[in-house]
């Protein structure tokens, strides 16, 4: 299964807007896309496009996430959601 | 044109379209099942569809509004699709439970699970238990809760509002607000006043009327006019003349005769006391400081206290900032603080006297204030709220001195307190009224009641004559103490006159209202004010009392007060 891992660059972490964003674009990805942080096991993964699993996530500025995704165009869905959490979100 | 007498608590005179504020969604009966012949994936699809609805309608407002309203639009918008919810209560409608209870459930889990996480998910919770409540009404078919959307401004009719609604409430969408229930101390009228936004209560009937039809509110006078005529119209567009003649105070309270009366502000922190300042306000006479505290689980530390007190004492250098401690309990519940299991929480554990069953937390208030009173140039006073006994004074005002705070005082709200004002002022250095708690205590009617509202007005003669004592209170105790008014009736202009007369010496209310008690307060002599305040003793009734008073200030009328 593909999967990338991406630092969180947005200065509140992965809550409020960025993970508003990031849900919602992970919603539109055409697959079904995991999160979880670096170092957990897969199958504990979270839905990516749950605003509230993000937020229970908890993920902050700096920390590693790992994405995973199957099926067709996972490939580009991945590194599209991998370029929007490392964009300061918040800057904008 | 048909007429609604109710109860004015705030003047204004406006016609407007009304939007009735939707009924509270109830909760769905536990163990509620899907109706017969409803499957569990029929029940899932109309789940799916009204959170769906549920996302569309709330992403289209977050389209509208702009900034932090924005971003938390945004958000819950997906949160109402969201597949933790979802999935949450699908997994319950596969077991056979209703679609509406299965939300309910789902919503109070995800909520409490982002309650424990703490901080900025905390904060989240709620949005979490608006967004169930939205779903539940779509599901039923009902107006969603909450104040009403709408792109032209409204006049909100509600049966009462809580506190909560204020956060909603878009002073530039409203127009006035009026309501079937409450009474003239309950929160509506705070929020109105506190906004200047015209209103009635307990105008019994107007919750029948249709959105959309139009309507003619006289805040003052208290009545609600179904489709106004033509005289009406032009006492609209009179009111929208004066109202700005009565936006500026110039900062001095005073009588015709130059007998000052000082007027303050009532404000609930930092933001607060700096609108007050720009106001004119000469200080502050109540400062809530449970507002740094409500929504909060655990007791905030020394410090962070000490930086909100801070922030209200650095609006106003020089000038007197008087703080009321934690006043929790009855309406305003702490949970680290409060029994929300009282059989009777406004003659429970509240105020001064949860540091009875929680010592520690009101030393601890005192600290900081005397911390915060350090860094600041503001003439602090700190009073305790809910005093019964000169014993209580005495131990408050010890309290105050091993804190090192130099004045303390109490508040004057139980009847007890003002008809031992004597022994209690030996005790303290001030006192200040509380209106609205005393009204509500000496006519044993609850201040949120409607039925109750006619009882429940501070121009009942038996409160009149408890303020009367708590100032021949002062005069016997012989130090000349100060015994000001901090509750709603100050903000009253005609009340504010008998106020005076009666012997008050400083007046304290929401910053809205300082200019209109400023402008009815010169129009009269002190001898005029204590011959008002005779009369108003004089009365047989709270309605002769206001009306003998009112007949005697003709300004009232001019202003449109």
């Amino acid at each position: 299964m593909p999967e990338r891992t991406a630092t969180i660059a947005s200065r509140s972490g992965l809550h409020a807007r960025p993970a508003a964003l990031f849900a919602e674009a992970a919603g539109n990805a055409g697959v079904d896309v995991t999160i979880s942080m670096q170092g957990e096991p897969a199958d504990e993964a979270l839905d990516a496009a749950s605003i509230l699993s993000l937020m229970t996530l908890g993920a902050a500025k700096g920390d590693v996430v790992v994405l995973r995704a199957d099926g067709d165009g996972a490939d580009q869905a991945l590194d599209s959601l991998v370029a929007l959490l490392e964009t300061d979100l918040d800057a904008e | 044109m048909q007429n609604f007498p109710g109860v004015g608590v705030s003047p204004g005179r406006i016609i407007g379209t009304i939007r009735q504020m939707p009924k509270p969604i109830s909760e769905p009966p536990a163990g509620e099942q899907l109706p017969a012949g409803v499957t569990a994936e029929d029940a899932t699809a109309a789940l799916k569809t009204a959170s769906q609805a549920v996302h569309d309608e709330l992403k289209a407002r977050a389209a509208h509004a702009t900034g932090d309203g924005k971003a938390v639009l945004e958000a819950t918008a997906l949160m109402a699709k969201d597949t933790m919810l979802i999935k949450g209560a699908a997994k319950l409608v596969a077991r056979g439970v209703s679609s509406e209870r299965a939300i309910w459930e789902s919503g109070s889990s995800v909520s409490e699970m982002l309650h424990n996480l703490g901080g900025y998910m905390a904060e989240r919770a709620t949005d979490v238990l608006d967004v169930r409540a939205r779903i539940v009404a779509e599901l039923r078919g009902v107006p969603a809760p909450g104040i009403p959307a709408s792109n032209t401004p409204f006049v909100l009719v509600a049966e009462d509002l809580a506190p909560a609604d204020t956060a909603t409430l878009d002073p530039n969408k409203v127009l006035a607000l009026v309501t079937a229930g409450g009474g003239p101390q309950s929160h509506t009228a705070i929020i109105a006043r506190s906004l200047g936004l015209p209103a009635v209560v307990a105008a019994v009937g107007v919750d029948q009327l249709p959105d959309g039809m139009e309507v003619y509110v006289d805040g003052a006078a208290g009545t609600i006019t179904a489709e106004p005529d033509e005289s009406l119209r032009a006492a609209a567009e009179a009111w929208a003349a004066t109202a700005s003649l009565l936006a500026e105070f110039s900062g001095t309270g005073a009588t015709a005769d130059g007998h000052l009366v000082p007027l303050l502000a009532n404000v609930g922190g930092g933001k607060d006391a700096e609108a007050a300042a720009k106001l004119g306000a000469q200080g502050v006479g109540l400062f809530r400081t449970e507002f740094c505290f409500l929504e909060r689980d655990t007791e905030p530390s020394v410090e962070e206290q000490a930086a909100a007190y801070k922030s209200v004492f650095d609006a106003f250098p020089g000038k007197k900032v008087v703080l009321r401690t934690l006043d929790a309990g009855a309406d305003k519940p702490l949970p680290f603080l409060t029994d929300s299991t009282e059989p009777n929480p406004a003659l429970g554990v509240r105020g001064y006297r949860t540091d009875f069953t929680t010592p520690g937390v009101l030393d601890r208030q005192l600290e900081a204030i005397a911390l915060a009173e350090k860094q600041s140039e503001a003439d602090v006073w700190v009073m305790a709220p809910m005093i019964s006994t000169a014993e209580e004074a005495a131990r408050f005002a010890s309290m105050c001195a091993d804190a090192g705070i130099k004045t303390p005082g109490v508040m004057v709200e139980v009847p007890s307190a003002a008809l031992t004002a004597e022994a209690i002022l030996r005790e303290v250095g001030f006192a200040s009224l509380g209106t609205n708690d005393l009204t509500q205590y000496a006519m044993a009617a609850d201040r949120q009641l409607g039925p109750l509202a006619a009882l429940n007005t501070p121009w009942q003669p038996a409160v009149l004559r408890l303020v009367g004592l708590t100032v021949e209170g002062s005069r016997a105790e012989g130090h000349n103490k100060p015994v000001g008014v901090c509750g709603e009736a100050a903000a009253d202009p005609a009340l504010a006159v008998v106020l005076t007369g009666l012997g008050v010496s400083t007046l304290s209310m929401t910053a809205r209202s300082l200019a209109a008690v400023a402008a009815v307060l010169k129009t009269v002599t002190l001898a005029e004010a204590q011959d008002l305040a005779k009369l108003a003793l004089s009365a047989p009734s709270a309605t002769e009392a206001r009306a003998w008073v009112r007949e005697k200030l003709p300004v009232l009328n001019e202003l449109g007060l």
